[in-house]
């Protein structure tokens, strides 16, 4: 059901917008992103993305349970990278540590469930998600431009988050580190 | 489930918040293997419960919880129902199926563990209400033990659909009186229990939530007779203070008042079973 032109911007859109991908937008192949709802160069996303980090008021950084978690050898070297990417570009982390629809501290941590609670108590701009399974993340972005005028990133492992502002897909160690030397050298 | 997932990178340990810390600490996964008798000395895998005050199925999940013998590599069923509210906000891998759906999808996923874990015991345990037990998932229920499953099936019996305001269920008792059955229960309570010791089940108790000890020794049994031996049931008599209209604070008399009369307690098990637990109970 392609409506086709449709931009995933920043909200607050509607109290739970529609799903990216019922109104057209589609994940890149490998070497392109996404940005805004359409397939860019992978290049121009990542120099977007430092931009966006760097003029953000308030960034925060997310990591998810596939990082702040052993789940394999691959998460620790990834949460460093994730880590210096945060002290580049002075952001906060509040970790996703799971998915339970429990009662949490928004000013220490963010669930998928109520992500705007989190955005909205530490008044984040920009964050960005990084090592949340993509169904959790898909929900979790499409709540917070629903209803919040946060600006999201996804740093995906595998192919990309088309409810997120801007997401890169196969994003590891080397695409973080990418990041982290625009924004050194900006 | 390895351990691993439950041990945090150490880049983001000190971000973890005290819940987590403590799960980490204290939590039953590093310290060996907790019973009811533990209960209050290490921090549980459940979160505080979000049901009716005086709730008896969330007492029974409390316990059932406490008394996995294995929880790290423990796997829960659900469906929906009073009793999905607080097992989603467990810390155990918990998969949540269309109603009634739990002990196909459970099979399903035991058979599975089996195979990508052949060295190791994966425990698949549905833990559901009357409703997905005794009403709308019996025929997946009884499939499942005429085929002789390795799941551990554990009925959270409050004798109501409760969450949806109220309908009489199978086990409801003959001539209660509901919100959503006005004129009384026009037939008994169905005896699932009976049933289950005829269709393949090799153990089977029926415990109250007033009893914790009996609760939590047979879940226990139920999973670990289950691993090798066959399908196992278990019956938790956990009354709904909202719906059957009694004082919350009431809810450990009723289930007392239970034991004396239809819920005596009760447990039967093969002589493989026997063989099987005391085999495991020695070593």
């Amino acid at each position: 059901m392609a409506q086709g032109k449709y931009k995933v911007v920043q909200g607050p859109e509607a109290y739970f917008p529609p799903a990216a991908a019922i109104m057209g937008v589609t994940l890149p192949d490998a070497g392109d992103a996404i940005a805004e709802g359409e397939i860019v160069p992978e290049s121009s996303a990542v120099e977007l993305i430092a931009r966006k980090l760097k003029e953000a008021k308030n960034p925060v950084i997310c990591p998810g349970p596939l990082i702040v978690w052993q789940w394999s050898d691959d998460a620790s070297p990834k949460a460093a990278a994730v880590k210096e990417l945060a002290e580049a570009c002075k952001a906060k982390i509040l970790p996703m540590q799971d998915y339970r629809a429990k009662r949490i501290n928004p000013a220490a941590e963010i669930s998928p469930n109520h992500p705007n609670v989190t955005i909205l108590h530490n008044e984040i701009d920009v964050c960005v998600f990084v090592g949340v399974h993509s169904h959790f993340e898909n929900v979790a972005l499409r709540l917070i431009r629903g209803g919040t005028n946060c600006y999201t990133i996804a740093l995906s492992e595998y192919a990309a988050s088309d409810e997120a502002m801007i997401s890169l897909r196969d994003a590891g160690v080397e695409k973080i580190k990418e990041i982290i030397k625009i924004l050194k050298e900006t | 489930m390895s351990k691993k997932i439950i041990t945090p990178v150490k880049e983001f340990e000190d971000l973890l918040t005290p819940d987590y810390k403590e799960l980490i600490a204290d939590g039953p996964y590093n310290s060996g293997p907790k019973t009811i008798d533990d209960l209050g000395s290490f921090r549980e895998i459940i979160e505080p419960h979000p049901h009716c005050a005086g709730c008896g199925v969330s007492l029974g999940i409390r316990l059932g919880m406490a008394s996995l013998p294995s929880p790290e590599d423990t796997i829960i069923i659900g469906t929906p129902g009073c009793s999905y509210f607080a097992l989603t906000q467990s810390a155990l891998n918990y998969s949540c199926t269309a109603f009634g759906n739990q002990n196909s999808v459970a099979s399903g996923l035991k058979r599975m563990l089996k195979i990508r874990y052949p060295e190791k015991h994966k425990d698949v345990l549905v833990m559901v209400g009357d409703g997905g037990v005794a009403d709308i998932g019996l025929d997946y229920t009884l499939h499942s033990w005429f085929r002789g499953e390795n799941i551990a099936t554990v009925m959270l019996d409050n004798e109501v659909y409760g969450n949806t305001g109220g309908q009489e269920s199978g086990m409801t008792v003959e001539g209660a009186i509901l919100n959503m059955a006005p004129t009384g229960k026009k037939f008994p309570k169905i005896p699932v229990f009976e049933i289950a010791k005829t269709s393949g089940c090799v153990y089977t108790a029926k415990v109250t939530v007033a009893s914790p000890k009996k609760l939590g020794e047979a879940i226990r049994r139920a999973i670990l007779i289950a691993r090798e031996v066959g399908p196992t049931y278990v019956q938790v008599y956990s009354p709904c203070p909202t719906n059957l209209k009694f004082p919350p604070s009431q809810t450990l008399a009723i289930a007392k008042e239970g034991e004396k009369s239809y819920y005596k307690y009760e447990e039967y098990m093969t002589d493989e079973a026997k063989k099987y637990l005391s085999r495991i109970n020695e070593s």
